[in-house]
């Protein structure tokens, strides 16, 4: 598929995936990747100290939007800030100091659980409406806090009968269950647990969100190097210096065995899970900057290109 | 270096971290190190992913500690927090009477609490940790932490819960009569009724009949988090770093070891799970021109694999340095990157041997 005709598919793209896996780094990659096919892009993060910001040398994000690169805007969404300004915007501003300085928001939050949650994606949902961007891309909160972050509009339709609250989870419950609005794309590793979670966390989505689950990117693949196969001929063969030839030797074996331990993750994954998968390359680079994230926006645009859309 | 030291000594170890690291498998391989000693030991996972039942070779585990045998001279056991069962036992030793537990238990705003309430998991690990200390006779408790963003919630968590407890407005809603409502001034009255409005005044009622059944059992939960809280500080406990030496996991480590300075506790160990193995002495930059020499035959991609590996390994340990220096003088565990995940005992073994034999030096040039 092409990537314009990929970013296009729902308006709000929400990855989600366990801490570790290169959720941040998707998100980055994904959003480039659609600003290169022309879309204007804006990144929403939930919790702070992503380090987004920084690969881009912006510094952390706040809840205002700031351009990272070409098309490509990002901001923060918080529970505390969106309610400020959802009071600020329906004339109840001298509450809102109280409301989230007393602990307030803490009890009602307990009352009637999700309610963080649905603030936070209640204001997604606006800026989904408002349209000013062709593609949001969220990072969804780590951990095992992204089911629950994404049930919190179904279990609030259970827990408040009336009012504004619940008119709010309507909405969000709807914009999550309108396969032509969001997709969610999981990310995991080409591991053992994260391959495992990753099956547990897309079963759980589908059964308790009813949410329309984009294909799954597999996050730090070592790609392919030449001569790995006939590594002890090679070595063996030419006129390597003493010295090098067992490091060479130890380092291909290392390699190759990682690569067959990912192959057999990759299987299991797709045994376990049926999702196209979206591969992207293990950089080998210490730092994430804008050279890396347009590295994996090429693979991922690559990926997209090349993966057996099921619809 | 060794952590066998902390083991024999120590009465309680906390491990902490960020989510992913290896925190859970770390603690089990304590756990058992102590039973080898020959103390009786007890491991504590908030993990819900059985992690920890998986690497003890179990089915599931419970909340109450299930003991694992083997020929060790201690004993081993182990749990899985259950943050409702150990919230309820605390209502239960804390209410005046039965019949207040059971207006608790049943109130709907509790039973959302355990889940809802960010810092009550956080709050319940500590409390487990200190019930099986006081009560459960056990020489030594390891426990993981929650993999939470707020690196010290878990020693905010007793305070802020018992200072949710105490909340004020709430008390102001809970007063009987309409001159009490009153005097809650205007703005908290206007304030009520917007909650009221915004999430049903059914939800409301909840939160103020909790709060009322509650009333009186402050002080109970108040003394109980001082005393956990005054666990965690005895020099008789312990705090390790567990973390990889991934840029996000050393960035929130980084994090962690600041706030635990800030904190006063000091990091006693730091155990860096899935290092790259250092296969050449030569420096990665030597190594790329070489590969580059090569340019036209097949040994240049080799030459890059080695290249690309000596760099991780040069960033990794740079990075690890860096990281222990901060933390100084804690020692340092190096545990390489190991094959598959640890599904046994033996395989719990075969890490305790980074933990305990090894002198925690960078793997000797070579060893893959």
């Amino acid at each position: 598929m092409d990537p314009a005709r990929f970013c296009s598919q729902s308006r709000l793209v929400i990855v989600a995936g366990k801490g570790g896996v290169g959720k941040t780094t998707v998100s980055a990659a994904l959003a480039m990747m659609a600003a290169q096919a022309g879309l204007d892009t804006l990144i929403v993060e939930v919790e702070g100290k992503t380090g987004l910001g920084t690969a881009f040398g912006q510094g952390e994000l706040s809840y205002d939007e700031v351009q990272l690169a070409d098309r490509v805007r990002a901001r923060t969404i918080t529970p505390d800030q969106a309610l400020l300004e959802y009071l600020d915007e329906h004339g109840m501003r001298r509450l809102s100091k109280r409301l989230t300085n007393s602990g307030v928001l803490d009890v009602v939050a307990t009352a009637a659980p999700g309610i963080k949650d649905i603030l936070v994606l209640g204001k997604v949902k606006q800026l989904e409406r408002a349209g000013d961007a062709d593609l949001i891309v969220l990072d969804a909160p780590a951990a095992g806090h992204a089911v629950t972050f994404l049930t919190s509009a179904r279990g609030l339709l259970d827990a408040v009968r009336v009012g504004p609250v619940r008119a709010q989870a309507e909405d969000v419950q709807e914009l999550l269950t309108d396969a032509a609005r969001t997709q969610v794309l999981l990310v995991t590793l080409p591991e053992e647990t994260p391959v495992n979670e990753a099956a547990e966390t897309a079963a759980r989505l589908r059964e308790r969100v009813g949410v329309h689950l984009g294909p799954i990117v597999v996050n730090g693949l070592y790609p392919p190097v030449s001569g790995l196969e006939a590594a002890a001929d090679l070595v063996g063969r030419a006129g390597v210096p003493a010295d090098d030839a067992q490091p060479l030797l130890d380092a291909a074996a290392f390699r190759r065995s990682r690569h067959d331990l990912q192959q057999e993750q990759l299987a299991r994954l797709a045994e376990s899970l049926d999702l196209p998968q979206l591969r992207l390359p293990y950089l080998f680079s210490p730092e994430l900057g804008p050279a890396q994230i347009e590295t994996l926006a090429a693979a991922l645009a690559d990926a997209v290109t090349n993966v057996e859309m099921a619809s | 270096m060794t952590l066998a030291p902390l083991t024999r000594t120590r009465r309680v170890i906390v491990c902490c971290g960020s989510g992913g690291v290896g925190k859970t498998t770390t603690a089990a391989v304590l756990a058992l190190e102590g039973a080898r000693q020959g103390r009786r030991a007890v491991v504590v996972t908030i993990d819900p992913a059985k992690r920890l039942a998986d690497a003890l070779g179990l089915e599931t585990l419970s909340d109450t500690p299930t003991r694992i045998e083997g020929d060790w001279p201690g004993e081993l056991w182990a749990l899985m927090l259950d943050t409702k069962s150990t919230f309820d036992a605390l209502v239960l030793k804390y209410a005046p009477s039965a019949g207040q537990a059971d207006g608790i238990l049943r109130n709907r705003f509790y039973r959302n609490i355990s889940s809802a309430l960010s810092g009550t998991q956080e709050y319940m690990a500590m409390e487990k940790l200190y019930e099986l200390h006081e009560e459960g006779g056990f020489e030594l408790v390891v426990v993981d932490t929650p993999p939470t963003r707020n690196a010290l919630d878990f020693i905010d968590a007793p305070r802020r819960l018992t200072h949710f407890l105490d909340n004020r407005l709430f008390r102001w809603m809970m007063m009987p009569t309409r001159a009490y409502l009153k005097a809650a001034g205007v703005a908290t009255r206007t304030l009520l009724r917007v909650i009221s409005r915004g999430v049903g005044s059914d939800v409301v009622q909840d939160a103020v009949a909790f709060f009322q059944a509650f009333e009186g059992m402050e002080d109970g939960f108040r003394q109980r988090a001082e005393r956990v809280l005054h666990l965690l500080s005895d020099p008789a406990t312990a705090f390790l770093l567990v973390t990889t030496p991934r840029a996000d996991a050393l960035e929130e480590s980084r994090f962690f070891a600041a706030k635990l300075e800030e904190a006063g506790i000091p990091v006693e160990a730091l155990v860096v799970n899935r290092m790259h193995p250092r296969f050449a002495p030569a420096g990665a930059d030597q190594l790329r021109s070489r590969a580059a020499d090569q340019a036209d035959t097949d040994l240049a991609g080799l030459y890059e694999n080695l290249a690309d590996f000596t760099l991780l390994a040069e960033v990794e340990e740079a990075h690890v340095t860096e990281l222990s220096a901060r933390v100084h003088p804690a020692p340092l565990v190096r545990v390489p990157f190991l094959p598959s995940d640890v599904h046994d005992l033996e395989g719990l073994s075969e890490l305790g041997k980074y933990l305990f034999d090894g002198d925690g030096e960078p793997a000797p040039v070579g060893t893959a």
